[in-house]
């Protein structure tokens, strides 16, 4: 009696794997980061503002920031903006931004029009420190603790929801912007 | 004239067929031969992760070139093409190789065929197991309640 169920069985299990293929497929966009729990790259770049200054990973190091790769070219990281600055101004957790693939004039002219949210930006035209990140596209954002571990990543525009939902939940309660 | 419209017709194949061999990015120029065809073998074996179904060899988008330029950097640096690998996994996750090496984690990946290779196997001895056991019966006396019986006995 059991057996004539086999079929079935069989039917159900291989339906049960393509469906939960399909409910993954447009997660596809989202590769997990390799990087989550391991010590951030250690990078010394020129500042964006200031091409003589540059910006390190050991500047960084005692206080927890959020790592944020951008360019002006990238359209997403337009719409993310406004969340950016919100950040800023909560002085909760100070944004570093990389500026990647992109034009000192472009990206100069941008801020001082939008407005700069970030502490510090590093400056990466030729593309190399963010491939160190494993960045594959902008905008990602990196949260990284005191002792420069990367604890999370945050792919694509940043909303009010992620940051008050992803982000804040893993900041320590007493945290404020050191050193501005 | 029928003999220039066949031509005609084939000529698309025949591009398509020159299609694995068509470059979407210029050469470059490694300094030795030996350099070369490992820096080729490399950026066939990467992941595009923008563009994901695409190899890093066949990769229009810029991320794409500066990953083989990491790439060429490090040949020339003298790193192993097993460190130059290792280097991009620890970034990206396996996800960039387009072959997946044989972990813990991608196990079941490389053993599902051969067990469903098995299953298979086992299903279809026992399937011609019974079969063999059906013929035999044939050749022993009908059973009466058997259907082939009956329509004897209808036809008769």
């Amino acid at each position: 009696m059991i057996r004539r169920f086999i079929p079935l069985l069989v039917f159900v299990g291989v339906a049960a794997l393509l469906a939960m293929g399909i409910m993954q497929a447009p997660r596809k966009d989202l590769v997990p980061s390799p990087l989550i729990g391991k010590h951030a790259p250690n990078f010394s770049l020129p500042s964006l503002m200031h091409p003589h200054r540059m910006v390190s990973s050991t500047q960084l190091i005692g206080h927890w920031y959020l790592f944020n790769v951008w360019g002006t070219w990238c359209i997403s990281c337009r719409q993310e903006y406004p969340e950016l600055l919100a950040i800023a101004r909560t002085g909760i957790v100070p944004l570093i931004g990389l500026d990647w693939k992109d034009t000192r004039g472009e990206a100069l002219a941008f801020l001082s029009t939008k407005g700069d949210p970030y502490q510090r930006i590093a400056f990466d035209p030729g593309g190399l420190e963010a491939i160190h990140w494993g960045v594959y596209g902008a905008p990602e954002t990196f949260l990284v603790n005191p002792q420069g571990i990367i604890v999370y990543k945050y792919i694509g525009p940043i909303t009010p929801r992620a940051w008050t939902e992803d982000i804040l939940p893993r900041l320590p309660a007493d945290t404020t912007v050191a050193g501005s | 004239m029928r003999l220039t419209r066949l031509a005609l017709a084939l000529l698309p194949i025949a591009l398509l067929l020159g299609a694995p061999w068509a470059r979407a990015i210029a050469p470059t120029q490694m300094p030795t031969p030996a350099l070369e065809a490992r820096y080729e073998r490399l950026i066939h074996g990467f992941r595009c992760m923008q563009c994901q179904d695409e190899s890093l060899a066949n990769s229009p988008v810029s991320l794409a070139a500066d990953m083989r330029r990491q790439i060429r950097q490090m040949l020339l640096a003298g790193d192993t093409d097993r460190q130059i690998r290792k280097f991009f996994v620890s970034r990206y996750g396996y996800f960039i190789l387009f072959k997946p090496p044989f972990v813990w984690k991608t196990a079941w990946l490389w053993l599902t065929p051969g067990i469903l290779l098995l299953v298979g196997a086992v299903a279809a001895g026992v399937v011609i197991h019974r079969r063999t056991l059906l013929v035999q019966s044939d050749h022993e006396e009908p059973d009466p309640r058997d259907g082939l019986t009956r329509t004897q006995e209808r036809g008769r």
